[in-house]
């Protein structure tokens, strides 16, 4: 199992290599802030080790602060990163007229 | 029981192909959401675990999340955005280290587990708890509650740093050689904390966004650690992809501003604001045609300020070319023509009219100069003295008293030119080093050649 996933693992990274070989310096941030919004996948650990049953109260405590964290992460992640790209939406029409 | 790892192959699936999204103007929005949805999916699938325990303290967990997150985002400036990537950036980071932290105190100090679990635990909780404590420093610097100037100890900085890295990293070892005490772990937690203040805080305010993105990376990392500790495929595919993107995007941000990372994180220069005088060394930065393309198509105004340069590169027929595609977007085009730009009178009327530009758009430095304050880019295209704002303030510089086209009042400048080299004056311009400036080294018709294929492409 554990092979098995370090597979993953290492495939995992050289595809990520991969998908970023060039950006525009102007998506530099709005990608940065949706590979933010993407590791909010931590979430799913808070998740699975809460719901693997913890009964110390201290334990259960920290684990749903990692929740709300995680929660944090994805939901402000992608919302801000929407708003980024909301810039580069195109207009309608130029506000001045046309030439000529 | 298949549903949940079939699922998480679709979620994962969904993030590889809402990053590729992501790294082109046209697909980014529906790539940022094809994200999410993959996301969605993450949680929802995880949720369906047989036998999950704690239900509603997990959706508790879930609500207070949320409605923490969505007005933050929604409200925050459009200003205000790095440190907001920030924040959010560790308070992942903080999930990591907390989850490490349940686990180790369910576990009774990861008795009976799998030294895989154990190395990746210990991992994440040293790698997360660096990222939150960073973070919330960058975060800090950005807002303007530290100072963004760098904070350093000096010549103790660097010993310093690698004490308090060897400190958490030797709390580590113990507990993974079997010394069950949780006040190893919390002495982890608590040394990668001062790690992570102690390196982010003698960066400057300037160079952050390099290390927010940084620190990206590093809890892309933790998570790919914590996926690989709870055997949880998504979160390892999730976690690496972001942490190598993460990785490469630092490198691509670091060179964009002609740094390194090493250089950065060694701390200590990017708080030197540019002052009066323009250090002999300033930074300047380089940009590419893609990301010239993008600012252009998506300016309502555009000046283009020919020189020189334009005319040796025989680049006006590419020039309109260019304001022609832009033109069809609804983006504003103007020449602003010097008087001396080239190396007669009236040398760039000549070379534009050549190529069809219609005269209505040719400026007069006059007519224009008041423009560029409402003007969102201005393109310098192999013109330097005539933009160099020395002239105007500097009574120092043989240029001084020069009447000069006000490209540096301009939102955004971009600079087309060949190298560094001065211009006929042969002194330096300012213009170069001003953080709203970014060169694009190459011949001129070249270069806009290739705008010209980034603005087909968008």
């Amino acid at each position: 199992m554990f092979l098995a996933n370090l597979a993953i693992l290492v495939l995992a990274g050289f595809v990520g290599f991969a998908v970023i070989s060039k950006v525009p310096n102007t998506l530099h941030t709005p990608l940065m802030s949706g590979t933010n919004a993407i590791h909010g996948i931590v979430l799913l650990g808070g998740v699975i080790v809460l719901g693997s049953g913890v009964d110390d109260p201290l334990s259960r405590a920290l684990a749903l602060i990692a929740i709300i964290f995680g929660t944090l992460n994805v939901v402000g992640g992608f919302l801000v990163t929407d708003r980024m790209l909301g810039m580069f939406k195109h207009r309608p029409e130029s506000r001045k007229g046309a030439e000529k | 029981m298949t549903l949940q790892p079939v699922l998480y192959i679709v979620a994962f699936g969904m993030f590889i192909y809402g990053l590729m999204g992501l790294t082109g103007p046209r697909t980014a929005v529906r790539g940022n959401w094809t994200a999410a949805a993959g996301m969605v999916l993450a949680i929802v699938a995880t949720l369906l675990t047989p036998d999950l325990q704690d239900g509603w303290l997990i959706a508790l967990g879930l609500a207070v999340g949320t409605v923490l997150g969505v007005p933050a985002a929604r409200r925050v400036k459009m200003t205000a955005m790095p440190q907001m990537v920030a924040l959010f950036n560790g308070v992942g980071g903080g999930a990591v280290a907390l989850t490490a932290w349940v686990e180790f105190r369910e576990s009774a100090g990861f008795l009976d587990e799998p030294a895989y679990v154990v190395v990746s635990s210990l991992f994440a909780a040293i790698i997360g708890s660096v990222s939150f404590w960073g973070s919330l420093v960058a975060f800090g610097k950005l807002q303007e509650i530290l100072p963004g100037r760098p904070v350093t100890l000096g010549a103790a900085q660097v010993p310093v740093n690698v004490v308090l890295v060897l400190a958490a990293v030797g709390c580590a070892v113990a507990v993974g050689l079997g010394a069950r005490y949780e006040v190893l772990l919390v002495g982890l937690l608590v040394f990668a904390t001062l790690t992570g203040i102690a390196v982010v805080l003698p960066i400057g305010g300037a160079d952050m966004p390099v290390v927010v993105s940084l620190l990206n990376a590093f809890t892309g990392l933790s998570a790919a650690a914590t996926g690989l500790a709870l055997d949880n495929t998504a979160m390892i595919v999730a976690g690496m992809i972001v942490g190598a993107s993460g990785s490469i995007l630092t490198d691509q941000m670091a060179k964009a501003m002609n740094r390194s990372i090493l250089s950065i994180v060694a701390g200590g220069f990017g708080g030197g604001a540019l002052t009066e005088e323009v250090p002999a060394g300033g930074t300047v930065r380089s940009t590419s045609a893609a990301d010239v393309a993008i600012q252009l198509a998506y300016a309502d105004q555009v000046i283009v300020v020919p020189g020189y340069g334009m005319a040796v590169a025989q680049a006006q027929h590419a020039v309109q070319d260019m304001a022609k595609l832009l033109g069809d977007r609804g983006v504003e085009v103007n020449y602003a023509i010097h008087p001396v730009a080239g190396r007669m009178p009236g040398h760039m009327n000549v070379l534009l009219a050549e190529a069809d530009v219609p005269y209505e758009r040719l400026k007069e430095m006059d007519e224009i100069n008041e423009e560029f304050a409402r003007t969102d880019v201005a393109l310098v295209i192999g013109a330097n003295d005539v933009t160099n704002p020395a002239a105007r303030d500097d009574p120092g510089s043989p240029i001084f008293g020069m009447p000069i086209l006000n490209v540096d009042q301009a939102r955004t400048v971009i600079v087309l030119k060949r190298s560094m080299r001065a211009g006929f004056a042969g002194i330096d311009n300012r213009l170069y080093f001003d953080p709203r400036t970014a060169m694009l080294f190459g011949d001129a018709k070249s270069s806009v050649g290739e705008i010209i294929e980034e603005l087909k492409a968008l």
